[in-house]
């Protein structure tokens, strides 16, 4: 803002032709974008440094609260519950994000050819993705119900055991990746598909022409071309489960004994329904600073895997 | 050459991997139509005895259903119109006028996408807390304004955009904003209506932020609406589905009818 005080002051006082061209542009540029940007950068900078500032307070989120250091990321670090969230991001992430991946491109080359409703299809995987997480919560939550659910009801009529499903601490979290992805992977998907018929026709005759069978086309030239949307779509389902709340809002809310707690969802809990706001923002801190390091490394990995290709 | 084709064999893989995508909401409409005894049944039917509206009687006029609908309609609303002005507004500035600081604005807006609203939430919270517009719908509104997709998407649009119909507009003695109004605008429909789709549809789901400054039933929107339906009426499923169903169709309709547009969106925020 300053620089353009200055620009605005220097523009003023030579009014030859091409400086008051350069004002009216600062003008209309700032008047164009300011809203827009003001908006963002508020909403965003602003309460960043806020929430720096109260992760080392006492904030129960109506009274401002006491300084007390880093007494809230020492306590993190003895939480059992955030341990416990750790490990059901973690499990999330390691099993849907290669899933993902690999379900995503998968399909998306099944569906890049000339089939008749090829594009109803795409619509097919698409609409979990564009239904909301409340609506799929809830009646996945209804079909996975171990008492009165679809999926019970199935095994039985096959005659398997019904299983605990959401109620049994150790499938609750396998159950929500599994719901997880279904409204995810059409996203996959898509940005695949869109790769796929950017790779001319030529190439991949070129490949054939050379006796490469399907799988060595596959490995040796598809993959390799989508390399880039691999990449950013790793980057984003990493940012999608570390931000992992509607659906165990909706079917779980964390439980049972906390087996389905996710970063997210503790600092939801934290903050709004025990009221430990300065706690939780040193959760949310921690949680920032884990996805900027898993997105950098990643970037690093893909580069230097990318440099030695 | 043959004029007819057999059908491919694809159909045969295709089909089935997209029907078991699709089948939990065809199920949903299903048991949306059945009674509460049917639903109660263990296992539970696939498909109803007969239709039955009681589901959808009991969701419209035992609850405010139709009042949290309205909500989600009026949030939404103006953040789509919002939306595509400011961040079409904005995008235009970027891409074509020469201003003082916009690279770094824009490099610092897009930076932004990586914040996790998670950790921005309880402070801008006590934002509105303190200029007391907490259980407002315009504390919905407001924080979604913009958005950093927005503002990105429309910059790359513009980017590519031909420069010769501003320029005709310019030498006609139009001013900028002239220009963007009358001549940019019309022009741009595509990308607006991408943006607006994209726009609608993560309005509408949004759930974390309603719930979070949002108290009184009567201003929830459908998403939180339809949370705490559920947690009242646990044994009534055929209106819980009832309810599911009524707040899908909105995104449902839109995206279908604004595919295209949607998947546009999609992938020209991936590209650049």
């Amino acid at each position: 803002m300053t620089s353009t005080a200055t620009a605005l002051s220097r523009a003023s006082r030579h009014t030859t032709p091409p400086d008051r061209r350069k004002l009216a542009d600062n003008i209309t540029g700032w008047t164009f974008a300011g809203p827009a940007t003001l908006i963002i950068l508020g909403f965003s900078l602003v309460p960043m440094a806020w929430a720096l500032a109260l992760s080392f307070t006492d904030s129960d989120l109506m009274s401002p609260g006491r300084n007390v250091g880093l007494e809230n990321y020492r306590a993190l670090v003895a939480d059992p519950v955030f341990h416990q969230a750790l490990r059901n991001t973690a499990l999330l992430l390691f099993l849907y994000l290669p899933a993902s991946l690999v379900a995503g491109l998968a399909v998306a080359v099944l569906l890049n050819r000339k089939v008749r409703g090829i594009g109803f299809y795409r619509t097919c995987f698409l609409v979990p993705y564009v239904a909301s997480a409340t609506a799929a919560g809830l009646l996945m939550g209804y079909i996975f119900d171990r008492d009165f659910g679809l999926f019970n009801g199935m095994l039985v009529k096959l005659g398997l055991p019904a299983q605990g499903l959401l109620s049994s601490p150790s499938q609750a979290m396998l159950v929500l990746t599994v719901i997880f992805f279904w409204t995810r992977f059409g996203f996959s998907v898509v940005i695949y598909l869109a790769a796929l018929q950017e790779i001319s026709k030529e190439v991949v005759e070129a490949a054939a022409i050379d006796g490469a069978g399907r799988w060595a086309t596959f490995r040796h030239v598809i993959v390799p071309s989508v390399r880039h949307m691999t990449v950013f779509l790793a980057v984003w389902g990493m940012i999608d489960v570390l931000q992992f709340f509607d659906l165990v809002m909706t079917t779980t809310k964390g439980g049972p004994a906390n087996a389905t707690v996710t970063i997210v969802y503790y600092v939801w809990q934290l903050a709004f329904t025990y009221f430990t706001a300065g706690y939780g923002a040193a959760v949310a801190y921690v949680l920032f600073a884990g996805t900027l390091v898993l997105i950098v490394a990643g970037l690093l990995l893909a580069r230097r895997k990318g440099a030695m290709r | 050459m043959r004029r007819r084709r057999l059908p491919s064999g694809w159909h045969l893989v295709l089909a089935p991997m997209s029907l078991v995508t699709v089948l939990p909401f065809v199920w949903m409409v299903l048991s949306s139509l059945m009674t509460q005894a049917e639903l109660n049944r263990f296992p539970p039917p696939i498909w109803p005895d007969a239709v039955d509206l009681g589901g959808y009687q009991r969701v419209l006029e035992g609850s405010d259903f139709p009042r949290w609908f309205l909500n989600s309609v009026l949030v939404s609303g103006a953040i789509v119109v919002a939306q595509v002005v400011l961040c079409g507004m904005a995008g235009y500035a970027f891409a074509r006028i020469r201003f003082v600081g916009s690279r770094l604005v824009l490099v610092l807006v897009i930076a932004t996408a990586l914040i996790p609203f998670q950790l921005t939430v309880i402070p801008t919270f006590l934002i509105f807390n303190k200029v007391g517009l907490t259980d407002t719908l315009g504390a919905l509104i407001v924080p979604q304004l913009s958005s950093a997709v927005g503002i990105y998407l429309m910059t790359s649009f513009f980017q590519s955009f031909p420069k010769e119909l501003e320029e005709a507009g310019r030498i006609d003695g139009c001013s900028r904003f002239a220009v963007f109004f009358r001549v940019v605008l019309p022009v741009a429909k595509p990308a607006l209506a991408a943006l607006a789709v994209i726009t609608f549809i993560t309005a509408w789901n949004d759930l974390f932020w309603p719930l979070v400054v949002i108290n009184s039933e009567a201003k929830y929107t459908v998403q939180v609406g339809l949370t705490t339906f559920q947690g009242q009426h646990r044994a009534d499923w055929p209106a819980v589905m009832a309810g599911t169903v009524l707040t899908t169709l909105p995104v449902l309709g839109v995206f279908l009818f604004g595919q295209r547009r949607f998947i546009q969106a999609l992938t020209g925020a991936v590209k650049g």
